[in-house]
């Protein structure tokens, strides 16, 4: 079945997601929404200071406080030494664990120090109140310029800056320095007529979720463990949990709620452990919610940073060399995401010579956590605004200028490998050709362009499918259905069975229902959830031939599955009337069992995401405020599985980047206290913020694929920052390097500039 | 000391026993269990909690249960008739108006407020009317037209 060709009956087609009904009438259940008979709250003592050491804990007088069952600090959870990572898939549990319970020092204000679990959240709280922590105040850091310092406070006394020669002897903020090269700087550098160097900062955002983080943990009295919570991955809740609690992984069932956002934020655990830990010492069932100040102070906004692009070009717009140098926020713990801002930023392009280079460097913030194309957003920002200015010293057009220089097969990407077939030169030719890119422009108001770049991904997912007694079918995956993926795995099984959409049905399996399967990220889910349950398909087809073949009694090869029936290959095959799916189900007892196939898989062969943004902006030259009139997003999406939910992804990513881009930003005082924990200031894009936002879907097949997806959720939210600056510098001709862009910025730099 | 609320939720009268400081989400997520109204930000932002309240849109994270004693208190639960979707619901459904579902039930019982005050409102006036309703998923693009759809629908 070639799954890929045009005349696809489901895939491709804007089905009505199987989830629906209940999630416009309130009945699907999110992380907050389980409750258990004698179920206890817990809640999270967290530190006032920045940086310190603690000294003692005293939990005794919070023990005896009414209605309290459990308290505990990091000496009732596993101990990683420092010295040895140990890794859950990209997570090192070393910091994890230290995140989410202090061990030692407190690195950040917000930082977890204690829980409690007790029979109502009043009586928990007033029992945070009675825990007595004495700490030894230390001097603290807050950007990442200061903490690369060689005074600076130090957060960590074991780390030692990785990726240099020779290995530095003393402690310092930089955990990490990585590079990539190809060619000759020095040469590349000396043929360009024109050349653009330039600094950037971003300061972190968070992913925004709207569902804060939930879980309800029970503990049978022989250890085993239920967790219920909202997570873009069961399977991750259930390994980092079970290494943190010391418990077997086959004693944690994780059940997946309905997940209300994660967009990366929701990789990795913040309660689940504690809550587990609560409930194993009480007895009880310990269910945790964070507040919304809580999501703001303790978990991953994305890194801040400091970056500088050197970008050089002939007259005729050939760019001859580029280098640019990424220094990351990581947060009080390392694992900023230098190393993809380093590789996506001149992925789209082909540059002979060629430097990335990425700095992780720790500071007394959040651990800073995945958010939607980690780093490539920061990356995109700084290398496409420099690409702008450059087109514009030569005089070029910028989609033009790109087009001179655009990856396409065969390119070597400055990170490794030398792409596929890859649709970024069909991005800028849609958005060449889009009316939008042509349209007039008035007073104050100009037009930006930016593209950008994501890797996309594969691995492990499991899938099964059920052929049920009256012909229906199940379709079960582990992934978290984040933003419509369920609707997805329908179109895919159905076209694949031949069989009407309505006629299926997907369901999330939890950890002892389905195999191992890997989170929800990095543009994952469709392309290689969608291979395995192809593959499954293709072994449940072939059991249904078998069957049809049985029952003929007639060669299997004489058997081939159409339309949703099986039916004789030819005329020598014999005479027989059609098998549907729904006739082979009802006699699926009688000829073998039931129907049903399950497959796990490490699927290869991700291909790259590019998009091209085009945003009109007008600005206000009174109040500096920008105003987003017009936004064409083109995407190469490989296929659209579910075209709505492909544009539904592109426009979020744009939302989120235009919010980047204009307002979002974690302010903090001199104190080392974040100011702003709460969406009053911060202040996320609202609908009156944003025009519709146009999709433009191009399909450039990933050959790898059996249906040609290559991805689709995380490359919006690449271009938009520098789509949106490029805008405000052809309007006003104010080139803005330091986001966010919000009003007193662009004022600042109006009056400059005039 | 806990005190006594009581109000028709839903069509049927409730009581509770319940400390005066109980806010009405709380009141209706943890005793009435009733989980389609969600807390997305305790501070009166996201929307998300939005029920009706004698037939207006209000935010239940920042209303005290007891305020409401005596009132008549609609939650998303109640708004489909039977099996059938209200014709706001249906619109979001069939518009893709959601992608994770979170924001979902508030944005719904917003609109249909929304479209109570103006029954043909403008792609403008839905913007300016959603400005107390966060979504982080959609860049709002399906939302407002799953309104302009259900505003059609409610014309009838
Ligand atoms: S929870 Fe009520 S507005 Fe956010
Ligand atoms: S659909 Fe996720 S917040 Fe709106």
């Amino acid at each position: 079945m070639d799954g890929s060709s045009m005349d696809n009956k489901w895939i491709g087609k804007r089905t009505i997601r199987p989830d629906g009904a209940d999630k416009v009438t309130g009945r699907a259940t999110f992380g907050a929404d389980f409750n258990l008979p004698g179920m206890l709250w817990g809640k999270v003592l967290r530190s006032p200071h920045p940086h310190a050491k603690i000294i003692s804990i005293n939990l005794e007088k919070a023990k005896a406080a009414p209605g309290v069952k459990s308290v505990i600090c990091s000496d009732d959870m596993v101990e990683f030494p420092l010295d040895t990572p140990v890794m859950v898939g990209p997570a090192d549990m070393r910091f994890v664990s230290r995140n989410i319970l202090a061990r030692d020092k407190v690195l950040y204000a917000g930082h977890a120090v204690a829980a409690v679990a007790a029979t109502s959240v009043k009586n928990a709280q007033d029992a945070l109140a009675l825990i007595e922590v004495e700490y030894e105040i230390l001097p603290h850091v807050i950007d990442v310029e200061d903490a690369m310092k060689p005074d600076a406070p130090v957060l960590h006394d074991f780390l030692r800056t990785g990726g240099v020669d020779p290995k530095p002897e003393s402690a310092s903020n930089v955990a990490s320095r990585l590079e990539f090269k190809l060619g000759d700087l020095d040469a590349g550098f000396a043929a360009a007529d024109v050349i653009v160097e330039r600094t950037y900062k971003t300061k972190p955002v968070h992913q925004g979720y709207l569902e804060p983080h939930a879980c309800l943990v029970s503990v049978a009295k022989d250890g085993q463990a239920t967790i219920w919570s909202s997570s873009q991955g069961h399977f991750m809740v259930r390994s980092a949990t079970a290494i943190m609690t010391g418990l077997n992984v086959a004693d944690i069932r994780a059940i997946p709620a309905e997940i209300g956002g994660g967009f990366g934020g929701k990789t990795i655990v913040y309660l689940e452990p504690l809550a587990l830990i609560m409930a194993r010492i009480s007895g009880f069932p310990v269910k945790m919610v964070m507040t919304r100040e809580e999501v703001f102070l303790a978990t991953g906004p994305t890194s801040g940073s400091w970056n500088t692009v050197k970008i050089g070009a002939t007259k005729e717009g050939k760019i001859t060399a580029a280098t640019a140098t990424f220094r990351f926020q990581a947060g009080a713990f390392p694992g900023s995401p230098a190393r993809p801002a380093a590789s996506c930023a001149f992925a789209p392009y082909e540059i002979e010579n060629v430097q990335a280079i990425g700095y992780d460097v720790v500071m007394n913030r959040p651990k800073s956590n995945a958010y939607r194309a980690p780093g490539a957003p920061i990356a995109a920002f700084s290398v496409e605004s420099a690409i702008d200015e450059l087109a514009r010293k030569l005089g070029l057009d910028p989609v033009e200028f790109r087009l001179k220089n655009a990856a396409k097969e065969g390119t070597r990407a400055a990170y490794g490998p030398t792409f596929r077939k890859i649709g970024f030169v069909e991005t800028l030719d849609a958005a060449k050709r889009h009316p939008h890119y042509s349209a007039p422009l008035g007073p104050n108001q100009g037009r930006g362009v930016a593209s950008g770049f994501w890797f996309n991904v594969g691995g492990e997912s499991s899938a099964q499918i059920h052929v049920n007694e009256d012909g229906t079918v199940t379709v079960i995956t582990g992934h978290p259905d984040i933003g419509g993926s369920r609707a997805s795995m329908v179109n895919i099984t159905a076209e694949m069975l031949g069989i009407d959409y309505n006629l299926v049905r997907a369901q999330i399996g939890d950890t002892n229902a389905i195999g191992i399967s890997a989170t929800t990220g990095g543009s994952r889910v469709t392309f290689a959830a969608g291979m395995a349950v192809t593959q499954v398909a293709e072994k449940v087809i072939l059991t249904l031939r078998e069957r049809a073949a049985k029952i003929w009694d007639i060669d299997l090869d004489a058997v081939v599955w159409e339309n949703g029936e099986a039916s004789p290959a030819g005329s020598n095959a014999g005479d027989f009337e059609p098998l549907s799916l729904a006739d082979l189900a009802a006699k699926a007892a009688a000829t073998g069992g039931p129907i049903a196939g399950q497959i796990s898989i490490n699927a290869q062969g991700a291909a790259p995401a590019f998009a091209t943004h085009i945003c009109d902006v007008e600005v206000d030259p009174d109040t500096g405020r920008v105003e987003i009139l017009r936004y064409t997003a083109v995407q190469d999406v490989g296929r659209a599985v579910h075209p709505s939910y492909v544009e539904g992804q592109i426009q979020g990513g744009v939302a989120q980047g235009v919010g980047w881009a204009l307002n979002e930003e974690y302010i903090y005082g001199d104190d080392g206290q974040m100011q702003n924990p709460g969406f009053l200031d911060y202040r996320m894009p609202v609908a009156s913020d944003l025009p519709m936002i146009e999709a433009v879907v191009v399909e450039v097949p990933n050959d790898a694929h059996p249906h040609g997806v290559r991805g689709v959720g995380e490359v919006p939210i690449a271009p938009p920052m520098a789509a949106v600056a490029n805008a405000i510098e052809s309007a006003t001709g104010l080139r803005l390097q330091d986001l966010p862009m919000s009003p007193p910025k662009v004022l600042a730099g109006l009056d400059a500039v005039s | 000391m806990p005190i006594t609320v009581s109000m028709t939720v839903n069509g049927k009268a409730v009581t509770g026993e319940i400390e005066p400081r109980t806010l009405l989400v709380q009141f209706i997520r943890e005793n009435l269990k009733l989980t389609g109204t969600h807390v997305g930000c305790d501070t009166s932002q996201c929307g998300a909690c939005v029920v009706h309240i004698d037939g207006t849109s209000v935010k239940s994270c920042t209303t005290l249960a007891v305020q409401v004693d005596g009132a008549d208190v609609h939650t998303i639960e109640s708004l489909a008739d039977g099996d059938t979707l209200h014709p706001m619901q249906e619109a979001f459904r069939e518009n893709h108006g959601l992608q994770c579902g979170f924001c979902t039930p508030g944005m719904v019982m917003s609109a249909v407020d929304l479209v109570k005050e103006n029954p043909d409102p403008s792609e403008q006036e839905i913007r300016e009317w959603l400005e107390g309703n966060l979504c982080r998923c959609t860049g709002y693009h399906n939302i407002v037209k799953s309104i302009k759809a259900g505003a059609a629908a409610m014309r009838g």
